[in-house]
């Protein structure tokens, strides 16, 4: 019968084979965000312009990302890439061009949503002023746009960090797979799949707990 | 940027071209990058990882010694960079120049020589299979009606096949995604043998919970060599890299360090893996050569 | 090296092309494999997505009973749970974890542990659905319902679910893709889907860009499948005269 035998996991274990990953998990997650957003409110824009010739590259993009597994994307851009760019490419820098790519598109489309969210009399209100599209984007609209859709943009990023574990496909070195390589060396899977997954939740579970605290904060009361 | 890589991939995809490979003089990008691109495994018999960043293993330390004598070749100092490398992405990425060159557990196949060169032949591998230490299984007929687990992205996944073909026997295959877990899809029960190379199954014995709990049994169902694998069509390279294997034969320093990760204790668990030289492996020393796997009797 | 879709005509063993291009299950070409690869996909796909509609409503009504906080708990813990966890972690739990702290786990075939896995997974998110449709609609329906005697389950039965269902059909949709594609962290389980095609058969055959272009081709099909069945359900269900939100997604 099956003992349960967490000792394995100690503090030297944890630092020699877990804290890379850990990093590498959380600045995945951040560089896909903070990037992310740029490029799809971007996208969102181009969507929203009104010209054909920006709304249907953007909309091909965004639903052709949307179309595939996030494990299909992972390993199409770890082999195209480099054979596109000849560049020498490791999994992780591959992971974040990928997750950067892909999470554009998620949030392109969120972006679109508190866009249209605000209604249409603020831009012409703005335009009436003498702004430029520019200002009126910048000054009026966006700064709403994301106050409205904020819930929405931080429960997309947990979801992404959960979705960094995808990474295993292209064998990048995430918080999973530090877990994982501890077991295998002491024969200890099953234990270090509990507690990948306990520590998944921990963070999974205080994060969204403080995206309904946040929800509850920016509410814009109309 | 982004979309500027799907843009040129997919106009690239509709004319049906495809890219020109990396290869090219290996060496001379060496020299001016005064680093190497090493391609390592994790969890292989003759290469793996300890934990974050740092790889070991037999081969890996015999390919350190190889870049040692390829930054004499060049003239000056080489760094390492050590990029893991999985069974199924190993080829991709010694084409598009991602890796230099990768001494891990790669055999060297006809079918491989079409994409990718081959150094002369450093180790050669058994097919064979592990079982658990009870199981009444001993050979390939045994394995009628039973579940068998081998590694996605290895040839050993063909070597069954044909075994099956050949012997007309029909069983279960379950492809673990990697060495560690087709080993513990054995474990578990969940399949009754793991067929693999002897190295590796010796390896995952070694440091599973209760080694006494398993035992390698039957024929051997394929015999392969094991070589370095480089880019393809780069004589310089080639040449370089085997006149340092040849060196490393001649002064008996391979055999050393074969000594000390197959006879010795190795971390992390410091338990001996007890695999003396084989026949096989020794006559490859011997006589240095590149034949591949077809060339040693294997259907 | 143009492309070549030949490779699909290549037995699996010799690597020789065959005639017509479909072997037999003895001798299988990769065309074999790939079609063999789909199935799979196809099959886990729809069993966890028949589990994640009845346990994602069962889950979902739970969190809306009124005067019943243990119910309204478990369901709110249910949905924690499942969505705290990536997915790849939880598949990893089913398979590995799961028939090792029971013992009787161990018979299941690995089909049903995966469809365990991203069945329960989805549930969480089609719970949310369900519950925020039921709570979208006037609280007047329920006292209608329970006023002209019905009982709490007749409610839900002829009154709230039939609407909340409606409301929910978009999202349950674009829920229901995102499962095809999550589908394909069976791979890392040794389910022989087509990821672990695109996998295995690059490996084998060195032609990744054909086998990634049709693995691809195969999930976006039967994601599209899938959404023109839901499509046509939402179609032949909508109540005349009752619009149901604008389609977004």
């Amino acid at each position: 019968m099956l003992h349960l035998d967490f000792s394995f996991l100690t503090s030297k274990l944890i630092h020699d084979y877990v804290l890379q990953g850990l990093i590498f998990s959380v600045v995945l997650t951040l560089i896909a965000t903070v990037v992310g957003v740029a490029i799809g409110t971007l996208l969102a824009l181009m969507r929203l312009s009104g010209r054909r010739w920006l709304d249907w590259p953007a909309a091909f993009y965004v639903n052709t990302m949307r179309a595939i597994p996030l494990v299909m994307i992972l390993l199409w851009f770890f082999l195209l890439v480099p054979r596109i760019t000849g560049l020498y490419i490791g999994a992780e820098r591959s992971a974040v061009i990928t997750f950067v790519a892909f999470e554009a598109a998620l949030f392109a489309e969120i972006m679109r949503a508190g866009i249209q969210s605000v209604p249409a009399g603020q831009a012409h209100a703005g335009f009436a002023l003498g702004m430029s599209y520019a200002q009126n984007m910048r000054l009026v609209v966006l700064p709403q746009a994301f106050r409205n859709m904020l819930p929405v943009l931080l429960t997309q990023v947990i979801a992404l960090f959960q979705d960094t574990t995808l990474v295993y496909a292209i064998g990048a070195y995430d918080l999973l797979k530090g877990f994982e390589n501890a077991g295998k060396v002491y024969g200890r899977i099953t234990e270090a799949y509990l507690a990948v997954a306990v520590v998944y939740l921990a963070i999974c579970f205080s994060l969204s707990y403080l995206v309904k605290r946040v929800h509850q904060k920016v509410a814009i009361i109309r | 940027m982004f979309k500027h890589i799907i843009a040129v991939s997919v106009l690239t995809l509709a004319a049906g071209a495809a890219f020109a490979q990396a290869g090219g003089d290996t060496l001379a990008r060496i020299q001016s990058k005064g680093e190497v691109n090493l391609g390592v495994r994790d969890s292989s018999g003759l290469a793996f990882s300890l934990g974050s960043g740092k790889y070991v293993g037999f081969h890996t330390e015999m390919a350190e010694r190889i870049v040692d004598d390829l930054s004499k070749h060049v003239g000056k100092p080489l760094k390492i960079n050590y990029v893991l490398i999985t069974s199924a992405n190993r080829i991709p990425l010694i084409q598009n120049g991602t890796i230099d060159f990768e001494c891990g557990s790669t055999t060297n196949s006809r079918a491989r020589q079409r994409d990718v060169d081959f150094a002369n032949t450093t180790y050669v591998e058994e097919i064979r299979m592990a079982v658990h230490a009870d199981s009444p299984i001993k050979s390939v007929r045994d394995l009628n009606g039973k579940t068998v687990v081998t590694t996605t992205g290895t040839t050993s996944v063909q070597t069954l096949r044909k075994n099956e073909r050949a012997q007309n026997i029909d069983f279960k295959t379950l492809n673990g995604k990697d060495h560690a877990d087709s080993f513990l899809q054995l474990e578990s029960g969940r399949a009754d043998a793991f067929v693999m190379d002897a190295s590796i199954l010796a390896q995952n014995i070694a440091v599973s919970k209760n080694p006494k709990d398993f035992k390698i049994v039957g024929e051997v169902l394929s015999t392969e060599p094991i070589a370095c694998m480089l880019p393809k069509g780069d004589e310089k390279m080639r040449s370089a890299v085997n006149d340092s294997i040849a060196r490393q034969i001649k002064d008996g320093s391979l055999e050393k360090l074969y000594d000390k990760w197959f006879m010795q204790p190795i971390p992390p668990r410091n338990v001996s893996l007890n695999m003396p030289v084989s026949e096989s492996t020794r006559y490859a020393w011997e006589h240095p050569n590149d034949k591949p796997m077809e060339d040693y009797g294997n259907k | 090296m143009a492309m070549d879709w030949q490779v699909f005509c290549r037995d699996t063993l010799t690597s020789d092309l065959v005639s017509g291009c479909l072997g037999t299950s003895r001798d299988p070409t990769y065309l074999n494999w790939i079609i063999g690869a789909w199935g799979w996909t196809a099959a886990v796909s729809l069993s966890a997505l028949l589990l994640a509609l009845a346990v994602g409503s069962v889950i979902g009504v739970l969190r809306t009973l009124p005067n019943n906080p243990g119910w309204a708990r478990f369901g709110n813990v249910w949905v924690e749970l499942f969505r705290g966890i990536p997915l790849l972690v939880q598949i990893f739990l089913w398979y590995h974890v799961a028939p090792a702290l029971f013992a009787p786990m161990k018979s299941l075939p690995s089909f049903v542990l995966v469809m365990l896995g991203l069945g329960f997974f989805t549930s969480a998110r089609f719970a949310e659905q369900v519950r925020s449709g039921i709570q979208s609609l006037p609280r007047g329906q329920r006292q209608a319902g329970l006023a002209l005697g019905l009982t709490q389950w007749q409610t839900y039965r002829y009154v709230l679910l039939p609407m909340a269902y409606r409301i929910v059909l978009p999202p349950l949709t674009s829920e229901s893709m995102n499962l095809i594609k999550n589908s394909a962290v069976a791979f890392a389980v040794s389910i022989p889907e087509l990821t672990q095609f695109a996998m295995q058969a690059t490996e084998e055959t060195s032609r990744p860009i054909e086998v990634y272009l049709a693995v691809t081709v195969l999930y976006i099909v039967t994601a599209g499948v899938v959404y023109l069945a839901l499509h046509w359900v939402e179609q032949r269900t909508r109540v005349p005269g009752f619009a149901v939100g604008k389609r977004e997604h």
